[in-house]
């Protein structure tokens, strides 16, 4: 997609857009890095500079707090626009309050009215507007059941018996077979460095390409989903155009940037409803728009951190139709608006700006919320003042997650961003095939009972001989694990191949890949839940005596332990290496089967509230957890295991290797804040230092809340007092309040590091 | 040597500055009403545990340690009553990890039985609980002669102090107690820190656990106020007592 350089200066827009930009490849090739790289302003000061909210801020805040409100009280849903499918351009503009918002857009033509995105699957969006008390246009049901095939009918054509098996004993769980899958970020920057008319140039470019000689299957389908991109992009300007935007050109200021920016996102949101829409890395790429404006005298601190907490207002208030039962595994309405802020670059200088900080400031400009999903990129290099900031904020707010950029940016370069919770991606280069995750807890299960599952009794794993002895032998278990996981991960390969496929072919998100290079890499995201149930369980088979009682069908419903064993999360070789080798061990498994596209196995432990549901779905486990109790959140020890404080606890967790879990290892913590420290400005030293220790020993994510128990008690009882309480939930953040009761409950159940 | 032991925090932050690893020793001559833990008295009880043992424990954590400015604090029980091992403690990981050492001690603790400990201790967290020697007793089981003699000794000899006093509404904090103990900490030469410390409850269910009546049933924990007042009272008499010649 490269240009002339006489192309470059004859187009009407690119030298004032560009104007006081330093030059370079990117204004020649599509390379929003190199842009970044040549143009950054680093920030190494404190956040004096920042400014409070405008009047407008204010009000409008008002307003999208009044309305969240009605939204709780009318059970979780404000309303339903039940007549139209949504695409790009299906709906009217839409504003809050026009006069007041600086960035404008909304995926309806009115703020919290949810749409109907039917392509991934009819069925849910029915159960959906049925159990939200809407009535789906019969003619829409009609149309994607007869005329319209959508994704979620294509998996279910093709799903094998053993699938749906796995799926039901929920062995498999949490597959984005039934509505998009998500978790792909379009490079939104794009848009506005650029402009969308040389964005169609390019991919028109692409296209003539692919007249090759021979027009393979992997040919043929380029060809198709090129011409979808580019005719998305055409779609993208007319919706920009409806709210008077012509996002041709390339953005002339900050506050165009913001807004093509956010366009493009809007864009994506409204063809997709993946399970997380992810940002990408957009603030420090901002800032630098911001810092130009500054220099030039066209913008004051206030009005840039207005134009911020507006753009982030709008993030807040993304909304997709989902069922009960989808709130029941991700509680809380999340939509996993992930933005990535800081990190260091490739050549050293630290990709924090001011606008890192402003972003992180809309937490008290509008107060805490779960969304966008403000994951902190840390590395040991981080600006001091930075790392005290975000310590701060953490302490003062539990709504901001950490990940371990000394760690990724040998992977993943120094342009990547979060998807969802912990998956880290080249942005605009590299996308994943969305995997959930299997059960490693029942899997050992199945090891012990001959694959009959322990709930329904039903044979659903291969039928090798169950393990007949009074107490069980740590070898003949693990040899027997070993043929369950075997299995499992080939299972678990094919049904995302199947699922993929189908996505591919009936959901394909137009307009987030328009906004990826042509060539990408593809990974297959499976993932694993139990790791700690499991680790616990081989250690007390292998240090203590675990007895199976077995019911009259000689299924082991429970275990007797007799004697003290390691547990996971005390720093513990014994136990945590039985976790490494789970870890290691399965992921060498998925990299022995074929996948979809060729994209490459890759494996996260992380449950985000799923470990509720997995609980429930399992049998009681060698390790004395009951049928039915939650698993440990991620990588996360069992409750009241870690007993060694937090450190041991990091510690247990830090071993977990990222070369085998590159889609991320998610560990929770929760600390009251007494025991960060007496006083305000040690409680944030130690925080930062306990942070650059975890980095430095390897640690992949941490969620950091800093919360009393009594707290989370009273907001229980008291839900309308706490409508902006956030916390840190495996990967994501919610609303306290939104959670099942069963989830607070296993919220406040959890190690809280300090208690006496 | 073997220490006895009750558990250990590898996280502590409110017992002397930064980041700590902190060791709980099991077995205390005092027997403290609105003791949080109880469960640390019984001499007897705990697991006995090599200094070796104890240095492999804190070993992974050294780098938080120190970049927070922290050490180790050993606390209990009353770590005093083990004194010659927690001074190989401290030697061996001033020796081998450079880390600054804290004793948190009630006191209670003859000077000669102490004086090995001290040349390896950075800093002494000491716990005054009760300036009047018959509430003190009643309040401990003992009398406070022996700890304000301790306090006397570590202030001739400079070692840093920080004073903790644990604030009970209705026992340790009335007008002419906190005066006393200001007037205390006045003729005292080396303390860097006064910690008032609230009362809290987290500890009943401890007492529950072991089967003993909890003997504070019903006092409150204090307010911020009141806390404020007894830190102004205790500074004021502080102030007029070090101020005399």
């Amino acid at each position: 997609m490269a240009m002339k350089e006489s192309e470059v200066k004859d187009r009407a827009g690119f030298e004032e857009a560009w104007r006081e930009f330093a030059g370079g490849s990117w204004q020649k090739n599509m390379d929003v890095n190199s842009f970044i790289g040549r143009n950054l302003t680093p920030y190494e000061g404190d956040e004096q500079f920042l400014a409070p909210p405008t009047a407008n801020t204010l009000e409008l805040w008002k307003q999208v707090s009044r309305l969240l409100k009605e939204e709780r009280e009318r059970g979780g849903v404000h309303d339903v626009d039940v007549n139209t499918v949504s695409t790009i351009t299906s709906h009217a503009p839409g504003y809050i309050d026009q006069d007041k918002e600086t960035i404008v857009g909304l995926q309806t033509d009115a703020p919290l009215k949810r749409a109907v995105q039917p392509f991934g699957g009819i069925r849910m969006v029915a159960d959906a507007c049925n159990a939200y008390g809407y009535q789906l246009n019969p003619e829409l049901e009609r149309i994607f059941t007869d005329l319209r095939k959508t994704h979620n009918q294509g998996v279910f054509d093709a799903y094998t018996s053993e699938m749906r098996a796995a799926r039901k004993a929920g062995i498999i769980t949490g597959l984005p077979d039934a509505y998009g899958r998500g978790r792909i970020i379009g490079d939104y920057r794009r848009v506005a460095l650029y402009g969308v008319d040389r964005l169609i140039q390019g991919k028109k470019e692409e296209l003539l390409q692919l007249e090759v000689d021979a027009m393979s299957e992997e040919v043929i389908r380029l060809r198709e989903e090129l011409s979808e991109q580019i005719r998305s992009l055409g779609e993208l300007k007319a919706m920009a155009a409806s709210y008077g935007h012509d996002i041709s050109k390339p953005a002339m200021n900050a506050k165009e940037a913001v807004q093509w920016l956010y366009f493009a996102y809007l864009a994506a949101i409204k063809e997709q409803n993946g399970a997380a829409m992810s940002l990408g890395r957009v603030s420090s790429f901002l800032d630098i728009y911001i810092e130009r404006d500054l220099a030039e005298g066209t913008l004051t601190e206030s009005l840039a951190q207005e134009i911020v907490d507006h753009f982030v207002m709008k993030l807040r208030i993304v909304k997709f139709l989902r069922t009960p039962d989808y709130n029941e595994l991700f509680s809380g309405d999340p939509t996993w608006v992930t933005e990535s802020v800081g990190g260091m670059g490739l050549d050293g200088k630290t990709r924090v700006t001011r606008n890192s900080f402003r972003f992180l400031h809309t937490l008290y400009n509008l107060g805490p919320a779960p969304e966008p999903n403000l994951t902190v990129l840390w590395s040991a290099q981080l600006p001091e003042n930075f790392k005290k900031f975000c310590a701060k904020v953490s302490a003062e707010t539990s709504s901001i997650q950490y990940e371990n950029d000394d760690l990724m940016r040998p992977h993943f370069g120094d342009d990547y961003g979060i998807a969802c919770c912990v998956s880290a991606m080249r942005i605009g280069k590299q996308m994943q095939f969305f995997g959930a995750r299997a059960n490693l807890a029942k899997a050992l299960l199945y090891a012990v009972n001959g694959g009959v599952d322990e709930k329904s009794g039903a044979q659903v794993g291969p039928a090798i001989a169950p393990i007949t002895s009074e107490v069980l032998d740590y070898e003949e278990v693990k040899a027997k694990f070993d043929v369950i996981q075997d299995w499992l991960a080939k299972l678990y390969i094919n049904t995302l191949n199947v699922i993929h496929y189908m996505h591919d072919k009936y959901c394909y998100e137009r307009i987030e890949m328009a906004l990826h290079d042509r060539d990408i890499v593809r990974t297959m995201a499976c993932g694993i839940a139990g790791l700690s149930v499991v680790a616990d369980s081989l250690s007390a088979i292998r240090y203590a005596k675990v007895r199976p009682i077995r019911n009259e069908k000689g299924i082991a419903i429970d275990f007797e332990i007799e004697g003290e064993y390691p547990q996971y999360g005390n720093n513990d070789d014994r136990v945590d290496q039985l976790a490494v080798e789970l870890a290691e061990g399965f992921m060498n498994r998925l990299r022995k089967h074929k996948t979809y596209r060729g994209a490459i196995p890759t494996m996260s432990v992380l449950t985000i509230t799923s470990n509720v549901v997995y609980g429930k779905k399992t049998g009681s486990t060698p390790d004395g957890r009951k049928a039915g109790q939650p698993f440990a959140p991620g990588a996360n020890p069992m409750h009241g295991r870690d007993r060694k404080g937090a450190l041991a606890s990091l510690a247990s967790v830090a071993k977990i290797p990222y070369e085998h879990s590159l889609d991320g290892i998610s560990n929770t913590f929760s600390i009251i804040p007494k025991a960060l420290g007496k006083e305000d400005a040690a409680r944030h030293s130690n925080l930062a230092a306990l942070l650059d220790g975890y980095t430095a020993s390897g640690g992949h994510h941490l969620n950091v809340n800093v919360f009393n128990r009594e707290q989370l008690l009273d907001a229980m009882e008291h839900p309308e007092n706490y409508p902006q309480l956030t916390i840190r939930v495996s990967g994501y953040a919610v609303n306290f309040i939104k959670l099942t009761r069963e989830q607070q409950l296993d919220v406040i159940s959890r190690t809280f590091h300090g208690e006496i | 040597m073997k220490g006895r032991i009750h558990s250990m925090d590898t996280f502590g932050t409110v017992d002397g500055p930064g980041i700590r690893f902190v060791l709980f020793m099991q077995g205390c001559a005092l027997q403290c009403q609105f003791c949080h833990n109880p469960d640390t008295w019984d001499t007897k009880g705990g697991r006995q545990v090599t200094v070796e043992e104890i240095l492999r424990e804190i070993e992974p954590y050294v780098p938080y340690y120190k970049s927070s400015g922290g050490g180790i604090t050993v606390t209990g029980g009353e770590p005093t009553l083990q004194a010659p091992f927690v001074a190989q403690l401290f030697k061996a990981c001033k020796e081998r990890f450079g880390l600054h050492t804290a004793l948190d001690s009630s006191g209670f603790c003859e000077p000669s039985h102490a004086g090995e400990l001290m040349r390896y201790t950075d800093l002494v967290l000491l716990d005054l609980k009760q300036l009047n020697n018959e509430k003190h007793e009643r309040l401990t089981s003992q009398p406070n002669d022996r700890i304000l003699k301790f306090a006397a000794w570590l202030s001739a000899m400079g070692k840093p102090v920080w004073i903790r006093h644990v604030l009970i509404p209705g026992i340790t904090d009335q007008a002419g107690d906190l005066t006393l103990l200001g007037e205390f900490i006045g003729h005292l030469r080396n303390v860097e820190k006064i910690e008032l410390l609230p009362y809290h409850r987290m500890g009943v269910y401890k007492w529950q656990q072991l089967g003993h009546p909890y003997p504070l049933d019903g006092v409150p924990t204090p307010t911020e106020r009141e806390v404020e007042r007894a830190r102004e009272l205790i500074e004021a008499a502080r102030r007029v007592t070090a101020s005399r010649p």
